[in-house]
């Protein structure tokens, strides 16, 4: 490009007005430390302790008066940085939303995080090994891995129900029931492996999603959601109490563990170990478990963003934002809630036989109404329909509870009694009413177009 | 058509034209015969015909209150009606029973489109997705019933191609395509009624139903109205039923205008002979018959017409 021909477009300075001066900072912040000082000297610079004799005797606390006065003095110059910082990137928003010939580019979290969190989970057994020292060490992470792919799935699945084609469905937990219980019955009486129920488990939940779809197609919203819930007991409640097919509450045992196709995670001759040339190890499974939740998590994800760019997956959509619209313009309304509660079923389906091999049990207490409030939470927080949201918000939601039992060091401020873990779900609802209060739609609530015309014509 | 189920065969009559109705247009594509539609005991619309000629705009006013929208879902499948039968004649010869069909087969089989009196866009969804919702039943079949389309087979993105450029070319006739990747919802009002025009346009209608098309427009969006709906007629040869109460559309655009007042027809003729019916006068200025040459010498519209 020649010098001196471009002469771009002045692009307005607003550090300079919104950023005030370090010293005036400082200056601010040390009245506060002042105004401390002089409060902090009758409260806190004297302790009255009962001396030796009958008097009271002063003990000088001046460490503390300093150590107070120092951290209001940080505190507030920590505020001042970050309020300027705020009201810098609100300016800088408002004027480049003026400018109305800078190109809008809409800052795309998904851009960076999307990508570092597929790698993170493609990568997650080799870092837990090598993080813990050793691949059976590192067997707690890759167990707390599995546990959270297996929400991310539910939660993409049920996003193509509530946040695609708007639907409140408060029974899902059935369909995952449906299909672990597909997988458990089909291998232990017909000695079916794997693979072939998975597709089967899939089948049969997208079967139960049509016959739930039929009869409340007419509902919206509450009423919906107060059947899908019924449905979802009706399911508990028969596996309970059908003993025969299922074993009541003491659910089903011996289900056959997953093999590599076909080779079984043995330690004897022929097992996967040996076949490959490996020293037995039980990760083996493990591992080949977490990159088939993976591998299911991500064929989710994969179905669910083509098919926003579908005809079909765009009435969903429509449907959502208006159904008597939809009619007018020829979509048939039946056909289209239907596949959708049939297509998230199955994604339900599949999640559940993959718990019903992980776990070689299943038994109708994991498929109570706690389990369908904590997936309809993930999509909620996530932001309906934004698939990033959802892996971020179950990440959250299963990872944090993790998290609260490491939190060994709060026994020393609190006393040794304190026990994180109960205030596990305090703290989920405070999450869920401070969620509510700044990011009402969601943690990503912005809706990525499935097509654009722009790019197209460029 | 070779998709047509039992249903909707009952609802095709392949070959006896409309039956004759005294008077209005010789080459009518809607028939309404006799409706009636009551709500309990409240007598909406009480036995009301009329004709709508191909390639004609045609336009039903009357008070508020007359039952004007309550005819037009009635046409659209909205509303089954008490009484009556809507006969839509297609230009191959082709008949439906516009009454028996399920509501979304009026638009995917007998390709009447509308729009409401109250915008109802797909708000969140851009306006290019908008118009692509209205194509829904091409895209459907190229997608293989999505089958096909989740695989990315070649066929569905070519039609899928196809559907932009359709999508585009009413985008761009309605002045929208600086705002086409944006929210319908963030339009302002005026574009948004536009482009349910448009949206309507896409499912290719043989009969467009548009409700009070006009409604919160000013002037001059009026007249560019005005200049798509001729757009339409002319261009798409579909024919234009519509709702208005904007006396400056409907006189200068229609070939044709039908009055309603407390759910009955009172006149029915070109919009000369609307302008001089001393019943449509009465009814808009809310008095007797008899009392329209006082009213009128009152206000002083006296003379203005013969």
């Amino acid at each position: 490009m020649a010098q001196g021909t471009t002469i771009g477009p002045v692009t307005p300075t607003v550090s300079a007005r919104a950023a005030s001066p370090l010293p005036e900072m400082f200056k601010d912040a040390a009245l506060f430390a002042l105004v401390t000082l002089g409060l902090s000297i009758p409260v806190v610079a004297y302790r009255t302790d009962l001396g030796q004799g009958t008097g009271l005797g002063l003990t000088g606390r001046w460490g503390l008066v300093a150590g107070l006065c120092a951290a209001v003095f940080v505190l507030r110059l920590a505020q001042r940085l970050v309020l300027g910082e705020v009201s810098r990137r609100r300016d800088a928003r408002t004027l480049a939303a003026a400018d109305s010939t800078a190109p809008a580019r809409v800052a795309r979290p998904g851009r960076i995080i999307g990508p570092l969190t597929l790698v993170v989970a493609l990568t997650l057994p080799l870092l837990a090994a090598l993080g813990s020292g050793g691949l059976s060490e590192g067997r707690y992470w890759i167990d707390l891995g599995i546990l959270i792919l297996t929400y991310v799935m539910l939660g993409w699945g049920l996003n193509i129900v509530v946040g695609l084609a708007g639907l409140l469905d408060l029974g899902y937990v059935a369909f995952y029931a449906v299909g672990a219980y597909s997988y458990a019955l089909l291998s232990t009486v017909f000695g079916l492996s794997f693979w072939l129920c998975l597709p089967l488990a899939g089948l049969f939940a997208a079967g139960f999603g049509v016959l739930l779809g039929f009869p409340v197609l007419r509902l919206r919203g509450d009423y919906l959601a107060i059947v899908t819930l019924a449905f979802g007991e009706i399911i508990r409640l028969v596996l309970i109490n059908w003993v025969d097919f299922s074993g009541g509450s003491a659910g089903l045992s011996s289900i056959p563990r997953a093999s590599f196709f076909g080779i079984p995670f043995t330690a004897g001759e022929g097992g996967f170990a040996s076949v490959f040339g490996l020293a037995f190890n039980p990760m083996h499974r493990v591992v080949f478990l977490y990159y088939l939740i993976l591998v299911l998590a991500l064929v989710t994800n994969l179905v669910t963003l083509r098919m926003r760019r579908l005809p079909l997956g765009r009435a969903w959509e429509a449907l959502r934002e208006d159904e008597i619209a939809c009619r007018s313009l020829g979509i048939d309304t039946t056909i289209t809630k239907l596949s959708a509660f049939a297509l998230g079923a199955m994604f339900a389906g599949f999640a559940g036989s993959f718990f019903a091999v992980r776990q070689g049990f299943v038994s109708p207490e994991s498929f109570n109404f706690l389990e369908s409030a904590i997936i309809l939470a993930i999509v909620v927080l996530g932001g309906m329909g934004s698939q990033l949201g959802v892996a971020v918000a179950a990440i959250a939601m299963v990872g944090a509870p993790e998290l609260l039992r490491n939190l060994g060091f709060l026994k020393a401020v609190f006393g040794e009694g304190f026990d994180p873990n109960e205030y596990r779900l305090l703290l989920f609802g405070l999450a869920m009413v401070a969620m509510m209060v700044w990011r009402p739609r969601g943690l990503i609530s912005e809706r990525t177009p499935s097509v654009r015309l722009g790019a197209r014509a460029r | 058509m070779s998709d047509a189920t039992g249903l909707t065969r009952l609802a095709t009559l392949k070959d006896e034209p409309p039956a004759a109705m005294p008077g209005g247009p010789a080459d009518p594509i809607l028939v309404v015969d006799h409706l009636t539609m009551r709500f309990g005991g409240l007598t909406a619309v009480g036995d009301v015909s009329f004709k709508v000629g191909r390639g004609d705009i045609t336009a039903l006013i009357g008070p508020n209150g007359a039952g004007k929208t309550t005819v037009f879902n009635c046409i659209t499948g909205f509303y089954k009606p008490t009484e009556g039968m809507i006969r839509l004649r297609q230009r191959e010869g082709e008949t439906y029973l516009l009454e028996r069909l399920p509501g979304h087969d009026v638009n995917r089989l007998a390709r009447v489109a509308r729009t409401f009196q109250n915008i109802r866009l797909f708000p969140q969804m851009t306006v290019l997705e908008n118009l692509l919702v209205a194509m829904h039943k091409p895209l459907m079949r190229a997608s293989g019933f999505s089958l096909a389309g989740i695989l990315g087979l070649p066929g569905y993105r070519r039609a899928q191609d196809e559907a932009i450029a359709k999508a585009a070319a009413w985008i761009e006739r309605i002045g929208l395509t600086h705002r086409a990747d944006e929210p319908a919802g963030d339009l302002p009002y005026g574009d948004q009624r536009r482009l349910e025009i448009a949206r309507a346009m896409c499912t290719d209608p043989v009969l467009l139903c548009l409700d009070e098309p006009a409604a919160g427009l000013n002037p001059r969006e009026s007249a560019d109205l005005n200049t798509l709906l001729r757009l339409i007629r002319d261009e798409f040869g579909t024919s234009v039923l519509l709702i208005e109460h904007d006396m400056s559309v409907v006189m200068q655009i229609s070939d044709r205008i039908v009055v309603l007042d407390y759910g009955i027809k009172i006149a029915d003729g070109t919009p000369d002979q609307i302008r001089n019916d001393t019943r449509v006068i009465a009814a808009y200025l809310g008095v007797d018959d008899e009392e329209v040459a006082a009213v009128e010498a009152e206000v002083g519209l006296a003379g203005t017409h013969a």
